[in-house]
């Protein structure tokens, strides 16, 4: 029985996805100095990885073409069990590669820190020290992107542009579920987190239109959170803050609460003004009014620990024991458990299909919030 | 009052607007309905009860498990086929033929069957099956536990086949993440099915891995040191220390995502201090060893077959023992690497990708060890060593995108890409499936007395193999495009051409799951002419090939020593001969039916807590612990084999063979 | 282990013709041992959640506020006792002395009873001033570690009841002593586990 095909067809296959990396898609031809970097460092390692990975191959089908039952030509050792010198060597081969990779990794990894301002924003060309990196606060929406730009007091949902050539940094966090965000040819994705900021420094070189998405799985309509990416000059970019400004719609606390709402498949929106501190009430949770921000919470929370017994009241009021308690704070589900009779209602199947969820003319139902219910292409403008 | 009865469930409740599912489900009920009538006209309710269901010998249970990771394996796959279509088609505004939330319940279910009730079952029933005969053991060490843990494992099954047909199966990705799996953000009954299923199956597979590991320490035929276990044995060891290891943090993080769902409380909420990346972290400490759960025993298969088939000893026995403790050991280190875009910082990310990069170095050793077996050996390439080479190239690929997608940069950009989603079905496919498809068909004869069909057995194999590498080269390929997993349709026309050769190659794969199914049918049908009397088909090396096809329930009518490794090959150089006389009463476990019903009881109770059914889960409850404690009070549970049954029954083996 | 040495073992004999025996105590030992250490690994977690989560107290009460150290440590006293008299019924058993075993493992039960009473006391008591496990993480943490605690102790006190019976009905014979043994182990490592929440959740909680 020969089985050597396998082997062929895996060579024709490498052959092919190494010719890809010519062809120029985001991740082998990006357009962003950390992306370029991060795609070398998948060259180097699998070239690394290929000094020891094809030499096995070749061998796995030499040995078992060779030592087939029915070539009697070759050497039939049926002792040949153990031997020192081999052994050293098989356990040594993969070591010193993984030596060499592991040195890769640590700098390589220290360097490429999403956290770490950049060094260079592109080969040869040093960052600028007196421009200051262009601050983008990022938000996950369900299921769409928020970006606010607090130099220039404007924000877009589903746009991202930048001048090229320049630093930026990225403040990241999410309104709820996790999302990873992601533009592949500019650098590689941070997870965005409710109640969390995470951040990323990155460069765009070239001019263009991209795609972005996010990464992370993150409900019904994440396969919709897409968002472009503009690579503009400096003056195009100038030209473009000027333009979303004409847009008329500001972006406040309140109408932030309402973009917030689940929606899908949701078309740019271009916002004039911010509120100032919206993306920090993002990150602390209280953009809605009267929640407290986490800040304080926790700030609260290390001074009950040094307290004597009974000796501060809580922050929040307690809620009475019992059955019939007001839901906690962020309008919490009771657990299932403690549901009155009342509260279970018979479940239709999630497939099921059925009305619109009331949207704006009740902006609290449950429905609204219920990943349950997809919109039908309902942009939230605004 | 309805509500009362039936919880939340009601006529609505059903999917019977959804045509695939309906569909389904008519297929399902005629073939349940025709299978039960069958059953029930040729009078088998007696014998499946009583020879099968509740049997405590660790064969039958074996052959159990096998059965029933094969038939989720056509659940799994079907899923598969469904993604893969959506993805084929849905491109350019076309929002292909699935909406949203069928889609993400079927790439959530299929992740958690594969892995849960294919992979597992397959695994363990392998483990269950051989171990005991290759250690030279008369069962497990707690027979009573084997049949309880393979029910446990069933009802998870059932509960998460109810899901299709009943309310929906959850929408948060096979390790039911949070914040999606939140009670805010998932209200439905998805998550619940999604947490008891893998709670009543998790204890099973818990109480499967103490079972095995004490079988392992404690019952090996005299003279059969630590360092004389046949490698299989070594590598069922091993993935059951990481079972025991692992699989209670699981528990207690389902457990706790539970409390969020039933009680309200606050672990992985986005408010009131809950910590969702708790839930991350918790899950993937389980889910990084589990991989080698998974992989470690499939390592194990190939050793024995590389062995057998060229005719040699293991080479290295040695340093694969040493490699497969230390992989054992390193697995508990790099769950991390499934989160370094988190950002944990730079020195953090570094050694976790570092750990697991150390990983391939046991693992490097291990293949160069199969390939110096086969070194001057003399290769008969009967299917199952066809598998070892399938595996050896294909597995060497996934193992090296594995250490690629370990350098942090690097994973930066390919993290939740399709060439993530690539690696892994290229480990697990190439290694694992390979692997069990490889012991499935090195051990059939043992367990039925006769070969399974060879010409089906390629058919299925090449299907198995090629549909492999043209179905997932091209998700490689669009992963190193920038194209990330779970998405449900894409704007790029061009990629489309990918997942198109991406479906046809989940077709060549369906072949080869389809042969398999012939090849198990036309083996039967030909049972006679494929019938082996001599209990060693393979020319094998260890204790298990020392019986008779298939064992007598008792194994071994006389406990062998061991001097060596490869004991079954030594016996035979040196002309060991089994007494024929002098047989004394074998002192064997009885046949219960408490695991049926455990388990029974515990499928209720998770259906009913699912759909806030109170009143049954309570009784449920009740009844569970009413015929636990009730079975601790029957001390009856061993009878012996009296001497001349044991002699009639070896006799007939004797002439048989001849 | 295997009890043979490779050098008591004749090289030329390839099966055993005699009589065996059977070590069905140790297996069982070693078994329920290693159930133990998962549970202990459960434990594990739960003690891991409460580190993570044990400071988030969501702007309710925070762990001086509520805890009353009194009170919990008459709960470990009991607890500690309870270990003593499950002692005490272990060496009788050893003896042979079925009534004195049955007499210390009501005793070791009253104990356990009373353990759980304090807690549940304590647990509703917290629930009355609105420190309910849904207030904020912190309290959901700790009534999941403490509980779990609880729940484990319910359960032993059940197969005290269970064992007494068995005990009544056939006497210490063998697979009584076995499962006797079993219980032991799994009432000390409650008591380990209850040492674990004493010093980590009262004291540190109330030290912090």
């Amino acid at each position: 029985m020969r089985d050597h095909t396998p082997f062929v067809r895996t060579a024709g296959l490498a052959a092919v996805a190494l010719s890809l990396a010519g062809c120029g898609h985001a991740v082998l031809d990006p357009a962003g100095d950390v992306a370029l970097q991060q795609r070398d460092i998948i060259f180097i390692s699998t070239g690394l990885m290929l000094l020891i990975i094809v030499p096995v191959m070749i061998l796995i089908v030499l040995f078992a073409w060779r030592y087939r039952k029915g070539n009697d030509a070759a050497t039939y050792d049926p002792h040949f069990e153990h031997s020192t010198s081999l052994e050293l060597v098989i356990w040594s081969a993969p070591l010193a590669i993984i030596i060499a990779l592991g040195a890769l990794t640590w700098s390589s990894t220290h360097l490429l820190d999403p956290f770490r301002p950049l060094d260079r924003v592109s080969a040869g060309k040093p960052v600028d020290h007196a421009q200051k990196p262009l601050h983008i606060q990022v938000v996950a929406l369900d299921w769409k992107w928020l970006f606010i730009y607090p130099e220039q007091g404007i924000a877009t949902v589903n746009e991202l542009a930048l001048p090229v050539d320049r630093q930026v940094r990225f403040d990241i966090t999410s309104s709820n579920m996790m999302n990873s965000f992601y533009a592949p040819t500019l650098a590689g994705m941070v997870y965005a987190m409710p109640g969390m900021q995470s951040t990323l420094h990155a460069v765009l070189n070239k001019p263009g239109t991209y795609e972005g998405m996010s990464a992370n799985y993150s409900g019904a309509g994440f396969s919709d959170m897409r968002f472009k990416l503009r690579g503009l000059s400096d003056k195009d970019f100038e030209a473009w803050v000027a333009r979303v400004k004409t847009s008329n719609r500001t972006l406040a606390a309140a109408d932030y609460l309402k973009l917030e709402k689940p929606s899908e498949k949701v078309a740019p929106i271009g916002f004039t003004s911010v509120q100032a501190d919206l993306f920090d009430r993002v990150v602390n949770r209280c953009v809605a009014p009267d929640t407290p921000c986490m800040r304080d919470i926790m700030a609260h929370d290390r001074m009950a620990e040094g307290q004597s017994p009974h000796a501060m009241p809580p922050m929040l009021p307690m809620p009475a024991a019992g059955h019939d308690t007001p839901p906690p704070p962020g309008g919490k589900p009771k657990g299932a458990l403690f549901k009155n009779k009342d509260e279970i209602a018979p479940q239709p199947n999630i497939d099921k299909p059925r009305g619109p969820a009331p949207g704006k003319t009740d902006p609290d139902s449950p429905r609204n919030r219920d990943m349950s219910l997809l919109l039908p292409a309902a942009p939230a403008r605004g | 009052m309805l509500t009362t009865i039936f919880g939340r469930l009601s006529l609505e409740s059903f999917p019977i607007h959804e045509p695939i599912v309906l569909g389904t489900f008519i297929g399902v009920a005629i073939l349940g309905v025709a299978l039960l009538g069958a059953v029930t006209y040729f009078r088998l309710w007696g014998y499946l009860w009583s020879e099968w269901f509740t049997s405590v010998d660790h064969k039958k249970i074996g052959i159990m498990y096998m059965i029933l990771g094969i038939v989720m394996l056509l659940r799994g796959f079907a899923d598969a086929l469904m993604m893969r279509l959506q993805q084929a088609i849905a491109f350019g505004g076309s929002d292909g033929y699935l909406n949203a939330h069928h889609y993400d319940q079927i790439f959530s279910a299929h992740g958690t069957i594969m892995i849960f009730f294919v992979a597992i079952p397959l695994v363990v029933g392998i483990i269950n099956y051989v171990m005991p005969l290759q250690i030279g053991a008369r069962d497990v060490a707690f027979p009573f536990l084997n049949n309880l843990s393979f029910w446990l494992t069933v009802a998870g099954a059932a509960l998460v086949m109810v899901s299709l047909f009943v309310g929906e199966f959850s929408r948060a990705g096979w390790l039911n993440y949070v914040p999606v799996a939140n009670l805010q953000n998932s209200p439905d009954t998805g998550p619940d099915y999604y947490l008891w299923a893998l709670q009543i199956a998790g204890i099973g597979t818990l109480l499967s891995g103490i079972n095995m590991v004490v079988t392992l320490l404690k019952m090996r035929a005299p003279g059969m040191s630590m360092m004389k276990m046949p490698v299989f044995c070594w590598t069922a060891l091993c993935s059951n220390v990481l079972v025991i290891a692992i699989f209670p943090v699981l528990t207690a993080a389902f457990a706790m995502l539970m409390l969020d769902r039933y009680v309200g409380t606050d672990f992985f909420t986005n408010d009131l201090g809950g910590n969702p990346m708790m839930y991350w972290n918790l899950v993937w400490i389980w889910g990084h060893p589990e991989v080698y759960v998974l992989v470690l025993p499939v390592f194990g298969i190939f050793s024995e077959i590389t062995s057998t088939f060229s005719g040699k000893p293991l080479f290295g026995y040695s340093s694969m023992v040493y490699a497969t403790v230390v992989i054992t050991i390193l697995s508990f280190l790099v769950w991390l690497h499934h989160f370094f875009t988190m950002g944990s910082g730079a020195s953090v990310n570094s050694f976790f990708g570092i750990a697991t990069m150390v990983i391939s170095i046991p693992t490097g050793a291990k293949i160069f060890n199969w390939l110096f077996t086969m070194y001057r050996g003399r290769i008969r390439f009967e299917l199952p060593m066809m598998w070892v080479v399938a595996f050896l190239l294909t597995f060497t690929v996934g193992g090296m995108t594995g250490v690629l997608l370990a350098v942090p940069p690097a994973d930066f950009v390919l993290h939740n890409s399709l060439f993530l989603v690539a690696h892994f079905h290229n480990v697990i496919i190439g290694g694992v499936v390979f692997g069990l498809f490889a012991g499935m068909t090195y051990w059939f004869p043992k367990a039925f007395g006769f070969r399974l069909d060879p010409f089906w057995g390629k058919v299925s194999f090449w299907g198995w193999v090629i549909g492999y590498w043209v179905a997932w080269t091209p998700i490689y390929v669009v992963g190193l495009m920038g194209t990330t997993r779970r998405v449900r349709h894409f704007d790029d026309p061009s990629l489309q051409i990918w997942f198109v050769i991406a479906l046809i190659g989940a077709a060549i794969i369906l072949v080869g799951i389809l042969a398999f199914i012939i090849q198990i049918a036309v083996s039967i049908k030909n049972r006679e002419a494929l019938r082996d009397t001599t209990g060693d088909p393979w020319d094998a090396r260890t204790l298990e090939w020392s019986i008779s096809s298939p064992p007598p329930a008792y194994n071994f009518a006389f406990t062998p020593i061991v001097h060596t490794l490869d004991t079954w090959h030594d016996m035979k150089e040196r002309g060991a001969k089994t007494p024929a006389s002098g047989y004394r009463a074998i002192h064997m476990p009885r046949n219960t039916g408490a695991g049926v019903i455990l388990s029974g009881l515990a499928l209720a109770l998770g259906f009913a807590m699912v759909w806030y059914i109170w009143w049954l889960a309570a009784v449920s409850a009740v009844g569970l612990f009413v015929v636990a404690i009730g079975h601790t009070f029957n001390y009856n549970r061993d009878y012996h084999i009296p001497a001349d049954e044991v002699a009639a029954g070896e006799a007939a083996r004797l002439a048989v063979e001849g | 282990m295997t009890t043979h040495a490779d050098t008591d073992i004749d090289r030329d004999a390839f099966y055993v013709t005699e009589e065996e025996h059977h070590d069905a105590d140790g297996a069982t030992a070693l078994g329920f041992w290693i159930y133990l250490m998962s549970d202990a690994l459960i434990f594990a977690t739960l003690f891991a959640a409460y580190g993570v989560l044990g400071t988030s107290y969501a702007g309710g009460p925070a762990p001086r506020q509520i805890f009353e150290l009194p009170l919990v440590a008459l709960n470990t006293t009991f607890l500690l006792l309870s270990s003593i008299t499950f002692g005490m019924a272990a060496i009788d058993s050893h003896a042979g002395k079925v009534r004195s075993t049955q007499v210390w493992l009501v005793i070791t039960a009253l104990f356990g009873i009373a353990f759980v009473g304090v807690e549940l006391h304590e647990f509703a008591g917290l629930i009355a001033e609105g420190a309910t496990p849904q207030r904020s993480a912190f309290l959901s943490a700790f009534f999941t570690l403490v509980g779990t605690h609880g729940l484990h102790v319910s359960f032993g006190l059940v197969w005290i009841a269970v064992m007494l019976v068995q005990i009544g009905q056939r006497g210490l014979i063998p697979a009584n002593k076995r499962r006797l043994m079993c219980l032991g182990m799994f009432w000390h490592l409650l008591d380990v586990v209850w040492i674990g929440v004493f010093t980590f959740v009262y004291l540190l909680g109330v030290v912090r």
